[in-house]
Formats: C-alpha cells, structure tokens, sequence
C-alpha cells in the first residue's frame, strides 16, 4: 500500500486501489485512476458495473471497503467546495412541491450557510446558470412541469453555480432530447476551455470519441483507462462488454469514421 | 411564523386577562370543565373511556363554547390550535420525507414511557401524575422507538415497514400491560393515564396549554431556520450528502421535531391518533399548491383550524374523545381539499380531462374534415359539396352524439357550415384550423419517427401549438422535413397513407379544387 506516499496536488482526481462492497458482495475492485486537468473523461461500462458507485465512493457517498481518493491533492472532504455533482435525474422526484429556481440555488446552500436565507444575489447567480443552460425562462415554473431534458438542464445549473473545478456527472445524457444533448455538450466544452475537468457516466458508445478525451472502461474493474483514442478501442470494449456486438460494431464504426475525419 | 406569533400574543394576553387563577389551580382546572356535565366531575375522568353516553347539548353549551366565555374552553382551544399549527408545519416536512408512517411509530412507543414514568416517580421524589414528569417518560420512549427503529434498518436487511410494524406493536403492547400493572398499585390511583391513548382536552390547564405554546413555538423556530437545510434533505438527500451535510443529523433534528409535536399533542389528541395530525393537514395542502412555502403555511391553517373546531366540538360533546373529534374535523379539510384542491383536488382533475377530451374531439373533426376534403384530390376548401356525417363517422371509432355535439361546438364557433345537401364543410377560419391542426399533427408524427428515443416522452398533442412543447429550432427541423414531403397537389402528405381514403373517391368530386387558396400554413413555405 502507499497509503502514506503523498497525494499529487495536481490532478484534479487520483483513486488508488478503490474497492466498494456492498453486503460482503464487491461491487468495484482494485480501481486506479488518474484524471488528468482540464479533460472530459468519459466513464462506460455495462449495467451494473458500478460506474455509479464510482461516483459515489469518490464523494464519500458509499463506505469504501480499502482504498484512497484524492481530489486536488487532498481528501474529499477538505477540497468538497472544488467538486460539483450531477446526479442522475431518476434519483429524485421531480413531482416535489418547488420551482427550478429553488432547485438551482441548492447549489450555493453550501456558500449561503446554515440557516441563512437565500438571498436575492443567491437568486441572480441561479438566474445565471439557467440562461447558461438555456432554460431561464422557466426559472418560475414548478419541477413536475419540465420534461426530461429540462429536468437534466435543472440539475446540470445546479452543479454550475457552484463554480467547481471538478465535476462528477452520473448519466446526464440519459434519455434527452437531442437539443438538450447538444447543450450539454456545449457546457462541458465550455468548462474544458475554462481549465475544469469532468468526469461522466455516458451509456452511449458511439458519440465516446467526439465528447470525451479520455475514457475510463469500467466493469466492476478498470478494463483500461486513458486517452479515447488509444483507449477506445474494439478490444478493450470486448473485454468490457462481452459478446454484445451490435453496440460495439457501432462503436467501432464511429471510430472508423471519427479516423477518417482527423 | 408570523401568524405564529400573532397567536402566541394573543394566547399570552388571553391567559394573563384572567385576574386570579384559584388556588394552586391543577385540580381546580381539571374538573372545572367537567362544570358542562351532570355527572359528578372526578367520575366523569375515571369513566372517560367507559361512559359513552351522548346527548345532544343544549343552546346554552353551544353558546358557551361558541363564544369562548369558560376561561379553560379559552385555554384548550389555543392550546390545541398552536399544536396543530405546529404540527400542520411539521407534517409537510415528514410527508415529503416519506417518513409520515415514522411519527405513527413514534406516538404509539410513547405509551410506556407515560407508564413507567407514573410508576417511578415516586422513587425520585417526583409527582407522578404531573404532566411534565408524564411527557418526559413518554418523549424518552419515544426516541427509544425511534432509536429501535432505525437500528432494527440499519443492521438488518428488513425493510422499513416491517421495522415499524415491529417496533410500533411491541412498545403499544408494552404500553398496554404496564397501564394494567398501574391500575392495580394500591397507590396508583392512575385515573386519567388511559386519556393519553385517545386524548382528552377536558383535563388539560393553562400551564399545559403554555407547554403546548412554548414546545411549538421551538419547532416552529427550529423549521424556520432550518427551512432551506430540510428542504434539501426531502428532495434530494445524495445531492445534500455530496455538499458535506450530515444527512443522519437532518433526519434525527426532523425526528426530534416530530418527537416535539407528538409528545404535546399526547394530552389533546392522544397518541393512536396523533399521526392525524401529522399527516392530514400536509396531504390535504398538497391538494392546493405546488409551492412549498405555500403548503406549509395551508397545512398549518388546516392544522390549526382542526385543532380549534375539534376541541370546540369535543367541549360541547364532553364523552367524545378530542382526538376523534380533532381527526374528524381534519378529515372533513382534507375531503374538501380531496374534492376542491385548486392545484391537484378530484375535481380540478376530471374537468380538466373533459376539457382534454373535448380539444380532442375537435381536433379529430377538424382534422377529419381537412383530411376528407383533402381525399378527394383536392386542395381542401370551403367546399361547395358538404361531407356527408356518414363519411366522418367512418373515419374514427366515435360515437355519432359524441360527433354530432362536436359538429354542432364547432358550428357556433362559426368553424363548421352545412351545405345545402346536408353535407359539412368548412368555413374560411374553420380552414384556417383545420389545416393548422392536421400541419401540427404531421409535425408531432414527424418527430416521433425522427426522435424515437425521446419522443414519447414529450409528445403533447392536447399542447395548444407545438411550440409551446418544442424548441424552434427542432421546429425548424421539421417542417423542412415536412416540406420534403409536399405532393405535387402542393398538400402536406401525412406520413402515413390515410386509411379511410380509398372508400372515400366517390363520384362528382372533380370539381371542388377550382380556385381555393393555399392552406395559410404553407404560405411562404413552398419551394
């Protein structure tokens, strides 16, 4: 173990030797990552690969069962401020009687403080994140109103109030409109050039090589992480997903095609 | 909050008003009420729970009570009136927790403590029978329920429910035997502790009342500053434990609240039925609003209100448990709400649907017309030749009186006309509609096989115009797509053949194109 070797304040996220069980059943084992500044990282993986569990044992969600994480060069709880969470939309119940904008401003609670009011700066900086996503007209309008893809721009406003420098997004592509998937792709491009990193769960293989940079292959282990275009390779989705060719032909296909563009 | 002070001001001055409480008043206070009966006072305590008898009150109790001229009336009925404010505030939190089935639990694990405490208190030199000394056992088993049940969740794998069924049964039942062994120590003389199961206002006094004022004017404060953090908590709790809040320590100052609220509304509405109050008047606001803020302050009025009414009840009734009235009153709110509630209430709901069904209707007619006409080799217009009722009513699975009452709504909107023949035809603004109305119904079945993935989703066709669901530029995207599709006829085709069409060339329809004017809609759109 080097559990007493220094964290490397650089990266952004380090994760050594992560294992997460649940009921003496391990979920993710031995997990190593690096995750390099200012890239978009995508996470893939079949179902139940724990790529959630990830996320969360990463913010200290989920009781680790051995293993370190650090996030700037410190634990998770003393850098919690430079880290924004999207969870995934089903998580909630979007029929809960408040309005976007309530939603938003949950993002700054944090920098409001106990028991302090949210006051109307508060307001403004939500109001800002929703233009940023492009919903601010319907910073009034009450959650079990907005469709799915709004429900996505919602939470992903709430992660950007908070101005972090890291970002953990579990699923935000998940069943959205294409304009939404489009501006959330914008966003995450935005935060690359504004020096931030991200790191997504994405189920959809063939658009891996045109959002991401670096992609993680996880299935209960890492099966090989690093630059998507070395990473992301028919192999490696092999040894990830098994036997499920149609989604790898696809995959691979885009990657043929992303070739012959570069 | 305000309404809270305002009351607790009023409640302090109406105690204060009254010039010389009588004697070290507990006793006195305890059967002055009982002044409503003609049954001796200290009897009527003892045989609350056997002595059912009802009489219908006199106008002189009415009045009485009407016009709050008893001093303890006063005292009950803010007392029971804060506790339901209180717990109206509370209840929201704890519905929208889902943990509405946690305060049941709670109130009934608080029967041995009520026991024990009766029991003990002597050995420490305390007064058994006095309410604080009571409370205090009854909030200790409470939280020991409490306690019982989150372990019993936490270190097992039985789900919640069955961790409060356990844990409500066991304490009630334990509960239960101890107030038996109570009963028959010589010294108990426990008269009164059996009130606690199904509430009796009638032995409540003015320092009880100010318990009850003081223990919710803290939960009121504690919400109040703790809005936003519990707000948090029921809504999403990952989100809330990834920005570092404690979600354990939310969810015990939650359960501490509810401890707070049951262990004074023991006395007034007793512990079987204290989750009433907990859980109606927050379901019941949600009948009214979206806005939380907004419930909360509905569910305490409607707490507040069943609070007051019930224990006004329960005075001129005196045999009534005050519980059972107190629910009574809450339940008929909530009916109400059920049946009215603006935002989700029953009947805002089915006239809503028949709006719906009728936009429906009325678009399947004008869209019916449109396509007909548009059958028939024809740029559709205000046909000279009517469409017979026949045809129409072959197109859809409809009934001919549902048809014939859209036919006759459309004809007074001046959208339909009847020709001569006795056919229908179209006036120019029913054109107008029609051919608008078929353009976006193209428009959606575009989008739901170029956007499968999502689509079903946010398909609206009751929506008034498409883009009121959808963004323009997706709009955009369509009607080029739609435009793709233009027949020589210069009509819209629909994407898929129209099934009706092929009986519908019958003889003499040659003629109705002439010169009828583009659909509006495509006006500007052609090639």
């Amino acid at each position: 173990m080097n559990a007493t070797l220094p964290l490397n304040a650089s990266l952004p996220l380090t994760v050594n030797d992560l294992t997460v069980a649940w009921h003496r059943k391990p979920v993710i084992w031995d997990v190593d990552l690096e995750v390099q500044p200012g890239q978009l990282v995508g996470v893939v993986g079949p179902n139940g690969a724990g790529k959630s569990t990830l996320l969360k044992a990463i913010m200290d969600l989920v009781p680790k069962a051995s293993g370190r994480v650090g996030i700037f060069g410190q634990s998770y709880r003393q850098s919690r401020h430079r880290v924004g969470y999207v969870p995934q939309r089903e998580s909630v119940d979007w029929d809960f009687p408040i309005s976007v904008l309530d939603v938003v401003t949950m993002g700054l609670y944090g920098k409001i403080g106990w028991c302090m009011p949210v006051r109307r700066k508060h307001r403004d900086i939500a109001r800002l994140a929703l233009e940023q996503v492009g919903i601010s007209e319907l910073a009034n309008r009450q959650i079990s109103q907005l469709s799915g893809g709004q429900q996505q721009r919602t939470f992903l406003a709430r992660a950007l109030v908070q101005d972090a420098d890291l970002y953990l997004m579990d699923e935000p592509f998940a069943a959205v409109d294409a304009a939404t998937e489009k501006a959330i792709v914008e966003i995450l491009r935005g935060m690359r050039k504004a020096g931030k990193t991200a790191l997504v769960i994405h189920h959809d293989l063939p658009t891996v090589p045109e959002y991401f940079d670096s992609v993680v292959l996880l299935n209960m282990r890492v099966v090989a992480s690093g630059p998507t275009k070395d990473v992301f390779t028919r192999e490696n989705l092999e040894r990830t997903y098994g036997g499920r060719l149609t989604l790898l032909d696809e995959a691979t296909e885009a990657m043929r095609r992303r070739e012959r563009t570069l | 909050m305000i309404v809270w002070l305002i009351l607790l001001s009023v409640f302090a001055s109406g105690v204060q008003s009254v010039p010389s409480i009588p004697g070290s008043a507990a006793v006195d206070f305890r059967f002055q009420i009982s002044d409503f009966k003609s049954l001796p006072s200290s009897l009527a305590i003892a045989e609350s729970l056997t002595n059912r008898s009802i009489s219908w009150p006199e106008w002189g109790q009415w009045k009485r009570v009407l016009l709050l001229q008893d001093y303890n009336t006063r005292v009950v009925m803010t007392g029971t009136g804060l506790l339901g404010l209180a717990a109206g505030l509370v209840g929201s939190f704890t519905l929208l927790r889902r943990r509405a089935l946690m305060g049941d639990a709670l109130s009934h694990a608080t029967l041995p403590g009520v026991g024990l405490a009766f029991l003990l208190a002597p050995f420490l030199g305390l007064d058994g029978k006095s309410l604080p000394v009571l409370l205090t056992g009854a909030a200790l088993s409470g939280i020991l329920g409490v306690l019982a049940i989150l372990y019993i969740r936490n270190l097992t794998r039985l789900k919640e429910d069955a961790a409060l069924g356990i844990v409500l049964s066991v304490f009630f039942g334990a509960g239960i035997a101890i107030l038996t062994i109570v009963q028959q120590v010589p010294s108990g003389h426990a008269a009164g502790l059996e009130s606690f199961i199904y509430g009796k206002t009638a032995s409540m006094i003015a320092s009880d009342a100010r318990l009850i004022a003081i223990a919710g004017s803290l939960a009121v404060v504690m919400i109040a500053l703790m809005y936003k953090e519990l707000t948090l908590l029921c809504f999403d709790e990952g989100f809330a434990a990834s920005r570092g809040y404690p979600v354990l320590f939310l969810d015990l100052l939650l359960m501490a609240l509810v401890v707070i609220v049951t262990i004074i509304g023991l006395q007034a509405v007793g512990l079987v039925l204290m989750i009433a109050l907990l859980v109606i008047p927050a379901a019941a606001a949600r009948f009214w609003t979206h806005d939380l803020k907004r419930m909360m302050l509905i569910s305490s009025g409607i707490g507040g209100v069943g609070g007051l009414a019930g224990s006004a009840m329960s005075a001129v009734f005196p045999n009534l448990p005050s519980g059972a009235m107190i629910v009574i009153v809450c339940s008929s709110l909530f009916f109400f709400s059920m049946l009215f509630g603006r935002s989700r209430g029953v009947l805002v709901r089915i006239a809503r649907r028949w709006e719906l069904n009728r936009k429906v209707d009325r678009q399947h007619l004008l869209r019916g017309m449109y396509e007909l006409l548009e059958a028939r080799d024809a740029a559709p217009g205000p046909a000279e030749i009517g469409v017979p009722l026949s045809e129409l009513l072959a197109m859809r699975t409809w009934s001919s009186f549902r048809l014939l009452r859209q036919i006759e709504r459309c004809r007074r909107q001046g959208l339909l006309g009847r020709k001569a023949d006795g056919g229908l035809s179209l006036t120019v603004a029913g054109l107008a509609e029609a051919s608008r109305l078929a353009h976006e119904h193209r428009l959606w079945e575009l989008y739901l096989i170029t956007q499968a993935d999502v689509a079903p989703g946010r398909v609206d066709q009751a929506a008034d115009a498409i883009e009121h669901v959808l963004e323009p530029e997706l709009i955009a995207q369509l009607e080029q797509l739609l435009a793709q599709q233009l027949t020589s006829r210069g009509v819209v085709a629909s994407p898929h053949p129209l099934e009706s069409s092929a009986g519908l060339r019958t003889a003499g329809l040659q003629g109705v194109s002439g010169n009828i004017s583009q659909p509006p809609f495509l006006k500007g759109r052609m090639p």
